[in-house]
């Protein structure tokens, strides 16, 4: 398994990167979020891969996956969740207040009024 | 600890003014009053030892492998400039208070001229060099703000901006210096380097240290030819201008040269630097200033030139120099705080500071006349004021060095420099007191209240005093500071009359005679001096720094231009190569980790995953499609995890699936459908390539990684050993979260509640009057509305699974220290739960009927975690130390109860909370766009057979 998940990764950052190098808020956040999911797989692979080995305490078990990645990527996840809403926010009101989801300013574009108050 | 307190309440009072302001401007000024007081209070407790000879130390071991400590010493020297910064600012206060226009902001005021303050003091206090260059940084940011105070003034701006420059510049050249001195005597501990005066002169590095320690000195005070920055930066208000430009911030670098005088002092090279750059500073900013018209402009450069006489003083490099010298700043700082504050109350009275416009003062502002003419009488060097005795002493000891072996040069040009103050201070009070009472002032001056004049009265009153009495009231400070400085017994003799055979007498009647005579020849030499061109500093200094920046400028913007994409290119490139470059040098052990095997169910789930994100690359215009297919990747990563023995993770990304994806919907619902096409065929091929480059770095090292063991045995065994019998729970992942590493989830809540408010924030912003508002209100749907907008089957589902759902987040969470669950995953599925009545019926009749306030759930989410953390002080142990124990209530099972579970409320209440804000924001903006409200649950009632909401409301 572990040349489909490695190849996988790879596939979800080259697709990830892809996405954010376009000139959209949309694709640069599904981008992010492939990303995410390729920077999560990462980090949990740092603890090798192991089936049937949850880590959790149970009569007769061979043994336990290394539970500290899960850990760090357990909160890894909510907290991606947290910063794509806050992304996804930013692009909605950039949208709404330039009435365009470039993610480079045109240059005609100066800050609106209401960011100064 | 004390003198680690005086240096620190300053800061601590800077974080008053900015709350108490709101208290009204008198309580403002007194909480920063009492504070400044306070720390001056304490220095004046350590007073009586210091001027025993004691030298009192506060030692705080920090980073002691780098030799930073934060370590405190006081001696004669400090006492004298804290005493100064501290006595002097408390009159800053207390002048700022009723100088300052209704409409300036002054708790932001106080809060800068607070940190500057500490600043200063920590400079001053310091016994650590390294300590004393972060201070020393700090006064150049702090001072940096004071004189940008007034922002909407272009010279303000543009002062401020150069005296960062300048000082900053200085600065960075010092830290070098500064270094060098540390690493020669082998210590940063300012009491150890002032004792290797041979090692230090002996060593190669003393020149180099010498001179960039100088630059930082020099830049600071305003000597030549740094001296530019100061007359600009009298752009300030006042009080900053008299706080700064007088009595602390140009005195820090005197204060350094003083400091370091017993290591650096007495080489030819000291003094003809020193000396040299003093003498020149002295002569030629008091010939400039005869010829300013504004009042602070004089003042400005009156201060570069007693900087300057202080400066060559110290450069002399004998005990009786650097005594003068000490006696100086005393004198210099009561008399010239005095004039520029008066020269403030002048200002603010009769709205100009132009001598050309005013004269006649003396019948209209009698106080201020008498305070200036006192102060500037003792600028001139008249006798008994306090700047005749050290003037006085001044000319004695240039009258008896040698320069290049020049017996009279010193002494003639310190004369011509005493000439020029004299008529400059004459002028002053000639020009602006002076004369008949005219009628075109701007605004009709007159004496200003008590609290303005007050604190320059104090000085001027200070000047008298020790001009009259100096062994009584200045002696005995100057022989603690002077002693500090030179390391030497000062009994120092402050007397008038040095008799008929002193060369200073002579000098200083030559002074006094030939201003006098300069003064009555003024007119005409200021034709004289209109008609000359000279160099302005202000334009060779834009000469040199323009260019410089445009071509900072044009780097920059070759770099990183603001375009996200490039930024992205050359960041992934760069660690792309660096990793290569890792990859190639290092070394790696064979791959022998043996590979799990492959079978055909996940082969399958591998293989939607890279359809799927193969089909989101092709597919990505469509936008809505690139969601579905968003969540199939989800899906699969979830599946994944649940096969690589991780069932919390993979509870964990299906939950955020599914909210994310409703987010983005909620997104997508405002933001276009499709993405066009924009970019060429070859950018997309760049593009590809730097993805694909990067993919393929990250598919081999993660081959790599995982056909490997760890090369170092990883921690991991520690908390699968004592997750039971210390934390209390079975399910490992669980209980490093709660508990093991509950620092960090606490982190991360506090992060996800921050990014809520952030979202909140936004919306707000969003919602307020401007053109996304404006586009809100005008929004039409760019899609087809669905006919039945709530139907009926979707209602009663919803409502039938909300309990079950509810439950089986409270399962979650209940189970989570044992079996896989948990605060965040529980937290999601409740909001999950909320958010399909949110679906089925509308937000906005959902909220009306669940009254929860989602700031507040973050809120208390975060708190009961802290409070849980905080619980374990009390049983002695460290913050968020959790602790369980097994119950047994009859007829229930036993079971366990511990205060992880308390904390993972926390972390549930936040997650719950933060997710439902955050959909909650994007729904506000909905209703803003024309969302109607529904009054009934569903829109159609089959049984009725007609719309139930034909009157809803906007």
């Amino acid at each position: 398994m572990e040349a489909l998940v490695a190849s996988a990764l790879g596939l979800l950052t080259a697709a990830g990167l892809y996405l954010m190098l376009r000139q959209r808020t949309f694709p640069v956040i599904v981008g992010l979020t492939l990303l995410s999911y390729a920077v999560n797989v990462f980090i949990f692979a740092v603890g090798r891969l192991t089936t049937n080995m949850p880590p959790i305490y149970g009569p007769d078990v061979a043994g336990y996956a290394d539970p500290l990645p899960q850990a760090l990527v357990l909160t890894a996840i909510v907290i991606s969740f947290g910063m794509t809403a806050v992304i996804v926010m930013m692009a909605l009101g950039a949208f709404l207040e330039s009435g365009h989801d470039k993610i480079d300013m045109n240059d005609d574009d100066t800050p609106a009024e209401g960011d100064a108050k | 600890m004390s003198l680690a307190l005086i240096a620190a309440l300053p800061f601590l009072g800077a974080l008053l003014p900015g709350l108490m302001i709101r208290a009204g401007k008198n309580a403002c000024a007194l909480v920063t009053g009492s504070v400044t007081a306070l720390a001056l209070l304490m220095l004046g407790l350590h007073a009586p030892a210091v001027l025993r000879g004691e030298v009192v130390q506060t030692r705080i071991e920090w980073i002691p492998s780098l030799g930073l400590n934060a370590n405190f010493f006081l001696d004669g020297l400090g006492l004298l400039f804290a005493g100064l910064i501290l006595g002097i600012g408390l009159l800053i206060i207390l002048y700022a208070r009723f100088y300052l226009a209704k409409s300036d902001p002054m708790g932001q005021f106080y809060t800068y001229l607070m940190l500057f303050q500490g600043a200063m003091v920590g400079i001053v206090l310091s016994d650590n060099i390294l300590m004393l260059l972060v201070f020393w940084e700090l006064t150049s940011l702090s001072s940096f703000l004071l004189i940008g105070y007034w922002k909407h003034l272009p010279e303000g701006r543009q002062g401020a901006r150069m005296a960062l420059t300048v000082t900053g510049g200085g600065g960075l050249a010092m830290i070098a210096g500064m270094l060098i001195l540390g690493n020669i005597a082998g210590s940063y501990d300012l009491s150890v380097i002032l004792q290797n005066k041979e090692l230090i002169q002996a060593s190669d590095w003393y020149l180099p240290a010498l001179i960039l320690i100088l630059l930082g000195a020099f830049t600071k005070s305003a000597q030549f030819p740094f001296h530019f920055w100061l007359p600009h930066a009298m752009a300030a208000p006042t009080p900053v201008s008299a706080y700064l430009h007088s009595a602390t911030m140009v005195k820090a670098g005197l204060f350094l040269m003083a400091r370091l005088w017993p290591v650096l002092a007495g080489t030819p090279e000291w003094f003809y630097i020193v000396a040299t750059a003093g003498l020149i500073t002295m002569v030629m900013a008091a010939k400039i200033a005869l010829f300013k018209d504004d009042l602070k402009a004089l003042l400005a450069f009156s201060t570069v030139s007693h900087l300057g006489l202080i400066t060559m003083l110290l450069g002399f490099g004998t005990v009786e120099a650097a005594t003068v010298a000490v006696f100086h700043i005393i004198n210099h700082a009561t008399f010239k705080a005095a004039l520029f504050m008066s020269a403030g109350i002048v200002d603010h009275e009769a709205h100009t500071r132009d001598l050309k416009r005013l004269g006649g003062l003396r019948r209209l502002m009698p106080i201020t006349f008498a305070i200036v003419t006192i102060a500037s009488l003792s600028m001139a060097g008249i006798p008994p004021l306090n700047g005749f005795l050290s003037k006085e002493l001044m000319l004695e000891e240039a009258a008896h060095t040698t320069w290049m072996a020049n017996p009279w040069l010193i002494g003639v040009l310190a004369t011509i420099g005493a000439l020029f103050s004299v008529a400059y201070s004459f002028r002053f009070i000639a020009h602006a007191f002076l004369g008949p009472v005219r009628d075109d002032y701007p605004h009709t001056p007159h004496d200003p209240g008590f609290g303005l004049w007050a604190a320059p009265a104090l000085l001027a009153g200070l000047v008298v005093l020790i001009g009259l009495f100096p062994m009584l009231t200045a002696a005995w400070l100057v022989n603690a500071a002077a002693g500090a400085v030179t390391g030497q017994d000062i009994a120092v003799k402050i007397t008038h009359w040095h008799g008929l055979y002193a060369p200073a007498l002579w000098m200083s009647l030559a002074a006094i005679g030939g201003g006098l005579v300069l003064m009555g020849l003024h007119p005409r030499l200021m034709a004289l001096w209109n008609a000359t061109p000279r160099p302005e500093a202000k334009r060779i200094f834009d000469g040199i720094v323009e260019p410089v920046a445009r071509l900072a400028a044009r780097l920059s913007d070759a770099l990183h231009d603001g375009a996200l994409t490039r930024f992205i290119a050359i960041a992934t490139l760069t660690i792309v190569a660096a990793g290569a470059y890792a990859f190639a040098t290092g070394t790696f052990a064979p791959g022998l980790r043996e590979m799990t095997p492959i079978y055909a169910v996940p082969a399958l789930g591998w293989l939607s995953l890279v359809l799927a994100t193969l089909a989101i690359v092709i597919y990505h215009r469509n936008r809505l499609l690139t969601l579905v297919l968003v969540g199939i990747v989800g899906l699969m990563v979830s599946l994944a995890f649940a096969y690589f023995s991780a069932p919390d993770l993979a509870l964990t990304q299906i939950s955020v699936e599914v909210v994310s994806i409703i987010l983005m919907l909620l997104a997508l619902n405002f933001l276009p459908k499709t993405t066009p096409v924009e970019s060429s065929g070859t950018r997309r091929g760049l593009d590809a390539t730097v993805a694909v480059v990067a993919g393929i770095a990250i598919a081999v090292l993660s081959f790599a990684l995982m056909t490997r063991d760890p090369a170092f045995a990883p921690i991991s065994d520690f908390h699968i050993a004592n997750s039971k019998p210390e934390g209390g729970g079975t399910n490992i992942v669980n209980v490093i979260l709660v508990d093991f590493r509950g620092y960090d989830t606490f982190g991360e809540i506090i992060v996800l509640g921050i990014a809520a408010l952030v979202i909140y924030a936004l919306t707000e912003a969003l919602l307020r009057a401007g053109p996304a508002n404006d586009r809100l209100l005008a929004w039409r749907p760019d899609q087809r509305r669905a006919g039945d907008r709530h139907p009926m089957m979707l209602v009663v589902a919803t409502r039938l699974i909300l309990p079950i759902a509810l439950m089986v987040g409270v399962f979650m969470f209940l189970r989570g220290h044992n079996l896989p669950g948990g605060g965040f995953i529980a937290g999601l599925i409740v909001a999950i739960a909320l958010v399909m009545q949110y679906m089925a019926s509308g937000f906005a009749w959902t909220a009306a009927r669940q009254k929860v306030d989602y700031h507040a759930l973050v809120a208390s989410g975060i708190v009961i975690a802290a409070a849980t953390g905080i619980g374990a002080w009390f049983n002695g142990m460290p913050f968020l130390t959790s602790a369980f124990g097994y119950v047994n209530i009859w007829p229930l099972e036993q079971f366990e109860l511990a205060t992880a579970a308390l904390f993972d409320l926390g972390v549930f209440l936040t997650v719950l909370g933060a997710v439902m804000l955050a959909l909650a924001s994007l729904s506000r903006l909905g209703l803003r766009a024309g969302e109607t409200v529904n009054v009934q649950p569903f829109d159609i009632d089959p049984s009725e057979g007609r719309s139930l909401n034909s009157e809803e409301a906007r």
